[in-house]
């Protein structure tokens, strides 16, 4: 494609997302869900695909965000909007804070350890979150309600995790395009060569963790507000359900690409609400199912399996004698 | 900290939580001797043990239900759940075997979703426990408190040990399994089926924990829930304790259980979940900073 075409194919897509909330009112609040997944996936990513450190604790930020920015909005007493944002930042803040001190122990952790250990890490943190009362304990945290007329709400929230995604999403291409994705490339290949190579893999390991927790935690500040409602178990540190399934999407789109995860979003998002809507019930018995058949049967995703099919698409080299262990990241 | 100071002021309460915690590990050692099992024989971490737990429990519940003793729910709930085991073997964990280890956790991990949610849904979420009809002694003027189904659960618990090392040492498919684990390409080429064996060892493992389950839910309660800690507590044993190594599963075991009775009682009973997977976060990063100090003396 050339460049023309790529500009207005952005230029399509933008309108298109712009014009949504307006065109299709009755789903508004699943299209910003949609959003809110396609963080979800872009976010695990960095670790998981393109680092090779597959973490079930990301979840961990999104909790922290969410009630950070909630406490600052409940003890504020400034005006709705003010104190939203400024919880917003609060959020981000801590969130990386935590995940730069967290990460220097944690991300010690090597393969399968690093797995359970981010696992323990987020849901230590509900089980925390849901004995302490300062923040509500297991009884949870109401955000102040939007103050706006009814439906402004809707395109505030939508518009926020618009925003939040497309922001997320150009600043990792950027990442990814420069030195910093050939490194946690690197270390995703062979840690220890890279390190042998001189690179400064810790350091690389706790910025990549300090970026998903960044626009985790945002999403989380945002979340909580847009849910409505913050309970530590299944809102704030929902490790069952947003913790996996960021791990789902970004593995059924196809891991370590840029596209993959948003696809796999898109795709994860709307199954998930066809189930909601004609398997009410059993919808979370569909999504295990659903779950142990993408591992199981699709690990590759859909972008790692048109890479395997149709290699020159992603502009590679056809090499007959080339494998692709760089898909298979560090085990 | 005022349980703190009931510690000092009487030593007593210490030995009660200690024996507690003692019978509990009890339980605790025969789920993470399972995990060790699959762990090292098929090279799996297998999260779906929990659920295994909790699918004892319900055959216990069942029988408790059908006015039956939750006792015979013991060797019911293994045999039940060997079968469970046996046949998630041959229908999905065949498939991630061989294949990286984050995926057959992630595998794992979806089997445990659906287990759980099929379980809420079957069973509802309300919890419960098997009236198992026995009675509780008190010992020291009153002092300290057992309840025989604890003390049964701990020699359950120790039979199943003693008959699952005896298996593995003598009889034909135990040491086959540990032919396996030694090295699966040389026990293909000895003639052995891997594959049967790894079907075995799965259903092996699903059999205790059912057993194991079934104590749980005499012993304490059952929900749909509860299988997560029980994974998490298994996975910490294993790693403390070191793959095949029985005497140090037990000791991690009844060691785990003491602590977190312990944590319950200085903490507040809220905190006990939260105290296991902070423990599992500080064991993790403390055993790979002592494994990257002896890297950097072999630098």
């Amino acid at each position: 494609m050339s460049r023309g075409e790529i500009l207005i194919l952005w230029t399509l897509g933008l309108a298109a997302s712009a014009l949504a909330p307006f065109l299709f009112p009755a789903v508004i609040t699943q299209l910003t869900f949609l959003w809110l997944m396609i963080l979800f996936a872009l976010t695990w990513d960095i670790m998981g695909g393109q680092m090779g450190y597959n973490s079930f604790g990301n979840i961990f930020f999104f909790g922290i965000g969410a009630y950070a920015c909630a406490v600052i909005q409940r003890d504020s007493g400034l005006g709705w909007h003010l104190a939203f944002f400024i919880g917003m930042g609060a959020a981000a803040l801590l969130g990386v804070a935590a995940a730069a001190v967290l990460g220097s122990g944690i991300l010690g952790l090597r393969g399968q350890y690093f797995a359970i250990g981010s696992l323990g890490l987020g849901i230590a943190g509900g089980e925390v979150a849901a004995g302490w009362d300062y923040i509500g304990a297991g009884s949870g945290l109401s955000p102040p309600l939007y103050p706006g007329a009814l439906g402004r709400r809707e395109i505030f929230f939508y518009f926020l995790f618009l925003a939040l995604a497309l922001i997320c999403f150009l600043a990792l291409r950027r990442l990814y395009g420069g030195r910093f994705g050939l490194a946690i490339n690197a270390i995703r290949d062979d840690e220890d060569k890279a390190e042998a190579m001189g690179l400064r893999t810790t350091r690389y390991k706790t910025v990549a963790w300090c970026i998903s927790a960044f626009f985790v935690a945002m999403a989380g500040a945002g979340a909580g507000n847009l849910i409505g409602f913050i309970d530590p178990r299944d809102v704030a540190f929902a490790g069952v359900t947003f913790g996996v399934w960021m791990v789902l999407m970004a593995i059924l789109g196809g891991k370590g690409t840029l596209w993959g995860p948003i696809l796999g979003a898109v795709i994860f998002h709307i199954t998930q609400e066809l189930f909601w809507t004609y398997l009410l019930g059993w919808q979370r018995v569909a999504l295990g199912f659903l779950i142990v058949v993408i591992v199981v049967f699709f690990p590759t995703g859909i972008l790692g399996w048109l890479r395997e099919r149709h290699p020159h698409l992603f502009g590679e080299a056809v090499d007959a004698g080339a494998g692709t262990d760089g898909e298979r990241g560090a085990s | 900290m005022d349980n703190l100071l009931i510690l000092f002021n009487q030593p007593v309460v210490s030995l009660q939580i200690i024996v507690d915690g003692v019978l509990v590990g009890a339980i605790l050692a025969i789920a993470a001797y399972g995990m060790a099992l699959v762990w090292g024989v098929m090279k799996i971490i297998n999260i779906v043990q929990g659920e295994f737990v909790m699918l004892g429990g319900y055959v216990a519940l069942a029988f408790a239900d059908a006015g039956l003793s939750p006792l015979w729910a013991v060797p019911a709930g293994a045999v039940i759940l060997f079968a469970v085991g046996w046949a998630l073997y041959r229908l999905v964990i065949f498939r991630v075997v061989d294949r990286d280890l984050f995926i057959s956790i992630l595998a794992t991990f979806g089997l445990s979703i659906l287990l759980q949610q099929l379980a809420n849904q079957v069973f509802t979420a309300d919890v419960r426990t098997a009236e198992s009809g026995l009675v509780s002694r008190s010992f020291l003027d009153g002092k300290i408190v057992i309840a025989e189904v604890k003390v049964l659960a701990f020699v359950f618990a120790g039979l199943v040990g003693i008959a699952l090392w005896a298996f593995l040492k003598h009889s034909r498919l135990g040491q086959a399994i540990r032919a396996t684990a030694q090295n699966a390409r040389a026990a293909r080429i000895m003639g052995i089926n891997t594959d049967h064996v790894y079907a075995m060892t799965y259903g092996l493992n699903a059999a205790i924990c059912g057993a194991a389950g079934a104590l749980v839910a005499m012993t304490w309660v059952v929900h749909p829930y509860l299988g997560l800690p029980y994974t998490i507590r298994s996975f910490m044993i294993v790693v403390v304790a070191g793959l095949g190594n029985l005497p140090g599963v037990i000791v991690a075991a009844l060691g785990l259980g003491t602590a977190e009775n312990f944590a319950g009682f200085l903490l507040g009973a809220e905190y006990q979940i939260a105290f296991i997977f902070c423990l599992l976060v500080a064991i993790l990063v403390w055993r790979s900073r002592r494994l990257a100090r002896q890297r950097r003396y072999l630098k």
